[in-house]
C-alpha cells in the first residue's frame, strides 16, 4: 500500500527509526561535549572522574531532558488537534503556567510545613507531591482554556489562544507573588525550576516523572487515529461515528498528564510542542498514528540539543542559561512566523 | 469491535420517521412540531426560505440534536440516544461546508468514512479498502486520490466528502445543502450523485435551496416555513405558485420542462421603473 489510509509500515518505521536515531545523536553529542573533556572509554572502563562525569552528571541530563521533549512534542501534537489549530501547544496555551502554579503551590506549602514538621515537608515537597500538583494545575488550566475558549457552544481557537497567553501573564504574577512568601533559598530554586532548567534531579524524580510520561503518551498514541476525526470538527467527526466528548476528555487528561510531568521535571519549557510536531507534520503529513509518535521522538532529540546547546554556548562566559530560554529565543519568533502564516492562507484562502 | 447490534436489517419502513419534534436554541424555536418520513430507495427535498429549521431537521434526524419534544426514529432508534458508533453505520451526513485545515489526502478523507466500521486505531481491512476504492470510484475522485485535499476545486472537494459519505456504507444519507458555492454543471453532478445512490437502495434527504434542482432531481419534496412542515408530496403539487408566493414571499411563473416533465418555477423580477 502505497496510501495513507492504513499507515504504511515502511513510513511508521523510517520514521520512528530517524527519531530514534536523532535522540542517540544528540545524546552522544550532549555527553561527550562539556567543560570537561571526557574518554567514553574511559567512562565505560570505570576510570574517574570520567565515569562520574558521563554516568553521574550528563547522561541523567540528557535523559531528563529526552523525557521532557517527548512530553511536550506529543503534548503539543494533541492539543493542535483538539484546537484544530497549528498555533496551539501546552505552554502557549496556559498549560505549562498551570502546571508550574501547581508545583509551586505544592512546593511552598512543603517549605510551610516543615519549618513546623520537618519530616512530613521534606515528604511533601518529594518528587511524586509535586508531579501531582503539577498535574493538578496542567488539568485545571487545560480545562479553563478551553472552556473559555467556548463562545455560543462552539470552541473558537483565536479565542482559546488568547485565554492561554493571558492565563500565562496572570500565572507568572500569581507566582511572583507567591514567591514573596518562601524563604530566600526556596525562592532561588523556585525562579530556576520555573525558568526551564534541566538540572540534575534526582534518580526518584526522574523515575516518576518518566512513568508519568510513558503512560500519558502511550494513551495519546492509541487515540492518534481519533485525534485524525477531531481535526475534522465536533459535529463531523460525530457523524462519523466518534463520541467526541468523551474522546476529548481522554485527550484532554493525557495531554495536560504529559505537560504536568515536564513541567515538574524541568519548569516552563515553552514552544517545543510548537516547534517539533510542525516540522515534523512537513515530513510525516498529518496523519496522527504516524505524527504523534514521530513527534514525541523528535521532540526529545530536540530538548537533549538545545540543552546542550544552552551548556555548550555560553561555555566561555562560565555560566549556561536555563534550556527554557534556549526553547523561547527560538520559538518566539517561530510563533510569530507561523501566526502571519495563517493569516495570510486564511486571508488568501477562504 | 462493539458488542451493541442494531434492529435489523431489515430495517424498518420508512427508515426515517420523524414524529410532532420541536427544537429551540434558547428562546429561539428553529424546528416547531414537524413530521416526516422517508423510505429507503427515496430522494427527499427539504425545501424553505432562510431561518425555516431545515438544517436543524436534518441534525435531528443525525442525532446531533436532541427534540425538545416528539420522536425522532432512525432505522428504529432514537439516534441522539444511540452510541455515535451505531448511528454512523446506519447513517452519514454530509456538512454543507465540510472543514478543510488539515493536508489530509483525499483516500485518507475518504477512508475516515471507515470510521464507525474499524477498531481504535483504524486500521483498514480488506473490507475498508475494498469500500473506500468503490466510493472513489462512484465518485469520479480515482484520478485524485493521493492529492490533497485543501488543493482540491470547490467542486472536487464536494464530491470527497460525498465519496466518505458512502464509504461509510449507510443506509440513510443526509445532506446539507449539497450545491451550495457550486457553478451549475457541479449542481447537476452533485443532484445526479444523489439520485444514483437513491437508486442504488439509498434513503436520501437533502436540504436544498434551488427549487428547480430539487423539483428535477428529488421524488418528493416536505417545504418548510417558521419551522413547520407546509406542504409535503411531488415536486409539482408542493410548488404551485400560491405557495412559493406564501412561503418565499416571491411570486413566481409555474411551468413545465419541455424536454424531462419536471415543474419549473421562475421568479418574476418586475424591471425597475
Amino acid at each position: 500500500m502505497t496510501s495513507v489510509s492504513g499507515v504504511p509500515r515502511t513510513r511508521l518505521v523510517l520514521a520512528l527509526g530517524l527519531g530514534l536515531l536523532a535522540i542517540v545523536a544528540a545524546v552522544a553529542v550532549s555527553c561527550l561535549l562539556g567543560p570537561q573533556p571526557i574518554s567514553l572509554r574511559a567512562a565505560l572502563d570505570g576510570v574517574e572522574p570520567d565515569r562520574a562525569i558521563l554516568f553521574g552528571l550528563r547522561l541523567p541530563r540528557a535523559a531528563l531532558a529526552a523525557v521532557v521533549g517527548f512530553a511536550l512534542a506529543a503534548a503539543g501534537t494533541a492539543l493542535q488537534a483538539l484546537l484544530r489549530n497549528p498555533l496551539a501547544e501546552p505552554f502557549v496555551l496556559g498549560v505549562s503556567g498551570g502546571a508550574a502554579l501547581g508545583g509551586t503551590l505544592v512546593l511552598l506549602a512543603a517549605a510551610g510545613l516543615s519549618a513546623v514538621a520537618g519530616p512530613a515537608g521534606a515528604l511533601l515537597g518529594s518528587a511524586p507531591p509535586v508531579a501531582v500538583g503539577s498535574v493538578a494545575g496542567a488539568m485545571l488550566a487545560t480545562l479553563l482554556v478551553f472552556g473559555l475558549g467556548r463562545i455560543g457552544g462552539r470552541l473558537v481557537p483565536e479565542a482559546a489562544l488568547l485565554v492561554g497567553i493571558v492565563f500565562n501573564a496572570f500565572v507568572a504574577g500569581v507566582i511572583t507573588l507567591l514567591k514573596m512568601l518562601a524563604p530566600p533559598d526556596q525562592a532561588a530554586r523556585l525562579l530556576y525550576w520555573l525558568m526551564g532548567a534541566i538540572g540534575y534531579e534526582s534518580p526518584t524524580t526522574l523515575a516518576v516523572g518518566t512513568v508519568l510520561v510513558v503512560l500519558s503518551v502511550g494513551a495519546l498514541a492509541l487515540l492518534s487515529a481519533r485525534l485524525n476525526l477531531l481535526t475534522l470538527g465536533d459535529e463531523e467527526a460525530a457523524s462519523l461515528g466518534l463520541d467526541v466528548r468523551r474522546t476529548r476528555a481522554l485527550v484532554f487528561f493525557a495531554a495536560s498528564a504529559a505537560t504536568g510531568a515536564a513541567v515538574a521535571l524541568a519548569g516552563m519549557v515553552g514552544f517545543v510542542g510548537l516547534i517539533v510536531p510542525h516540522l515534523v507534520r512537513r515530513v510525516v503529513g498529518p496523519d496522527h498514528r504516524l505524527l504523534l509518535p514521530a513527534s514525541a521522538l523528535f521532540g526529545a532529540a530536540f530538548l537533549v540539543a538545545a540543552d546542550a546547546l544552552a551548556r555548550l554556548a555560553f561555555l566561555p562566559l562560565g555560566t549556561e542559561p536555563p534550556v527554557g530560554a534556549v526553547t523561547a529565543f527560538l520559538g518566539g519568533p517561530f510563533f510569530l512566523w507561523l501566526l502571519r502564516r495563517q493569516a495570510r492562507q486564511q486571508a488568501e484562502g477562504n | 469491535m462493539s458488542p451493541l447490534r442494531l434492529p435489523g436489517p431489515p430495517w424498518p419502513d420508512p427508515i426515517v420517521e420523524v414524529r410532532g419534534v420541536r427544537h429551540a436554541y434558547g428562546a429561539r424555536v428553529s424546528v416547531d412540531g414537524v413530521s416526516f418520513t422517508a423510505r429507503e430507495g427515496e430522494f427527499v427535498g427539504l425545501l424553505g426560505p432562510n431561518g425555516a429549521g431545515k438544517s436543524t431537521l436534518i441534525r435531528l434526524v443525525a442525532g446531533l440534536l436532541a427534540p425538545s419534544a416528539g420522536t425522532v426514529r432512525l432505522a428504529g432508534f432514537d439516534p441522539h440516544a444511540t452510541p455515535r458508533r451505531l448511528v454512523a453505520r446506519v447513517c452519514a451526513l454530509v456538512p454543507q461546508e465540510p472543514r478543510l485545515d488539515w493536508p489530509f489526502t483525499v483516500r485518507d478523507v475518504v477512508m475516515m468514512g471507515r470510521t464507525a466500521h474499524q477498531g481504535l486505531l483504524a486500521i483498514p481491512t480488506r473490507e475498508d479498502l475494498g469500500a473506500v476504492e468503490g466510493a472513489l470510484a462512484a465518485c469520479d475522485l480515482l484520478h485524485l486520490a493521493g492529492r490533497r485535499v485543501d488543493a482540491l476545486s470547490g467542486g472536487e472537494r464536494r464530491r470527497v466528502f460525498f465519496a466518505r459519505a458512502l464509504a461509510q456504507e449507510p443506509r440513510v444519507l443526509l445532506l446539507d445543502e449539497p450545491t451550495a458555492f457550486l457553478d451549475l454543471a457541479h449542481q447537476v453532478a452533485a443532484m445526479e450523485m444523489a439520485r444514483v445512490a437513491a437508486r442504488g437502495g439509498l434513503c436520501v434527504v437533502a436540504v436544498l435551496h434551488d427549487l428547480n434542482l430539487a423539483a428535477a432531481a428529488c421524488d418528493r419534496l416536505v417545504a418548510l416555513a417558521g419551522g413547520r412542515v407546509v406542504a409535503e408530496g411531488s415536486p409539482s403539487d408542493v410548488l404551485t405558485e400560491e405557495r412559493v408566493r406564501d412561503v418565499w414571499g416571491v411570486p413566481v411563473w409555474r411551468g413545465q420542462n419541455q424536454a424531462t416533465g419536471a415543474t419549473v418555477v421562475l421568479p418574476n423580477v418586475r424591471p425597475v421603473p
